[in-house]
């Protein structure tokens, strides 16, 4: 599966984050721009997060722009799925 | 469904007797409220994945209240969640995303007659079942909304043992009925009694409609006054500033505090003794008192609770 299309999940609320899709180019890999508060605490946790939801719906090639509001883990990786689910889907699904 | 099917679905006498006096919807695409949720003292929380949802974000919420589920504490509250419509194009998803991430319930909308719960009931089944959910996990909890689906109440209740507590959804059934909605809710009296009537003949729990203005205090205190006093085991709520005027509605006076306890205390005692007939304050006292006493000490038990 890959994105096909530019797509969002999320919002700026507070608790929450913002999740950019963008569909990368081939052998790009996983590439992801994290702007959270607490990047310094828990940046690495949160970029581990997406990527295991990236990874579990075996996508290779993607940009993903991640805007964090103090979200929790739950949160992350729901947005992140369904930002991911919404790129990648086909016009007649 | 087979007997050997149905002998899993069987509630347990708590499923029908728990405190449930407050139903807090949540937004289920909301983060901080529904981490929050636990927080703010209802008896239930129900995650909303219909009307409070908008329609391009039925995705988001149906994912985010399924991982809420599987991974956030929420302690002594109970968590259902309020799922979308049979015939909306969310119902399906609803059903496949949550079911294996185990709620105390679904609060299944719009509900119409028995073979729609029947049917309802078959499709969690085969979910439990696909995703190795002990069957019958998922308790189920129907909102009526409908002229015909009052009508048909008696029978929407015993449908399943899935079954625990109906209620009514307050403003589709006044449209529904072509009615005013009145601060008095008089339009609602008949099918607050017949719910009621329906409740208690198939032995489970009702729970009583929104009380829409959160403002009104003193309005929701009395409306719950009344329904209390109807026989209804809880009401909806839709903010976290409703929960106190609901709980001190339906919080038992000491003076009933008091008879209860030695209502049910006479009771222990002549089982003990052998007796048949006891008498508490020079009134006979049967099994119905006894029951309703017992219903009276849970909730001052419950009340206490959250005082401490």
């Amino acid at each position: 599966m890959n994105a096909i299309r530019t797509a969002q999940a999320g919002s700026l609320e507070s608790q929450d984050i913002l999740i950019t899709i963008d569909p990368g180019k081939k052998d790009s890999g996983i590439i992801i721009d994290l702007d959270s508060p607490s990047k310094v605490q828990y940046g690495k946790q949160i970029l581990e997060e997406i990527e295991s939801i990236v990874t579990s719906m075996d996508i290779s090639d993607v940009k993903i722009k991640a805007v964090d509001k103090g979200a929790l883990g739950f949160t992350i990786k729901a947005r992140t799925e369904v930002a991911l689910q919404r790129a990648c889907r086909k016009d007649d699904e | 469904m087979s007997p050997d099917v149905i002998k899993y679905l069987k509630r347990t006498l708590d499923d029908v007797t728990k405190i449930r006096r407050t139903r807090l919807y949540i937004p289920g695409n909301n983060p901080a409220m529904i981490r929050n949720s636990p927080l703010f003292g209802a008896d239930q929380i129900i995650f909303d994945l219909e009307d409070g949802v908008a329609v391009n974000q039925k995705d988001a919420a149906r994912i985010l209240v399924r991982n809420a589920l599987k991974e956030l504490d929420f302690g002594d509250t109970e968590v259902t969640v309020r799922i979308n419509s049979i015939d909306t194009e969310f119902f399906d998803d609803d059903i496949r995303e949550i079911i294996p991430a185990k709620p105390y319930a679904i609060v299944f909308p719009k509900a119409e007659d028995e073979n729609q719960m029947l049917e309802v009931c078959d499709l969690m089944l085969v979910q439990e079942e696909k995703s190795n959910v002990p069957l019958g996990t998922v308790k189920l909890m129907p909102i009526i909304e409908s002229a015909w689906g009052i009508l048909r109440a008696e029978k929407i209740a015993i449908a399943c043992d899935r079954i625990i507590g109906i209620s009514p959804g307050g403003e589709d059934l006044t449209a529904d009925l072509g009615a005013e909605r009145t601060y008095e809710g008089e339009e609602l009296l008949y099918i607050r009694s017949k719910l009621v009537l329906a409740a208690r003949a198939a032995g489970i729990q009702v729970y009583d409609t929104i009380f829409p203005n959160v403002r009104d205090v003193e309005g929701l205190y009395q409306q719950t006054r009344k329904i209390v006093r109807m026989g209804f085991d809880g009401k909806a709520c839709i903010h976290p500033c409703q929960i106190e005027p609901i709980h001190r509605a339906f919080m038992p006076t000491e003076q009933q505090i008091d008879r209860a306890e030695r209502i049910v205390e006479a009771y222990r005692r002549a089982l003990a003794e052998g007796i048949g007939v006891i008498c508490v304050d020079n009134r006979m006292i049967d099994v119905p008192v006894v029951k309703r006493s017992e219903r009276i000490l849970k909730r001052a038990e419950a009340a206490r609770k959250r005082d401490m």
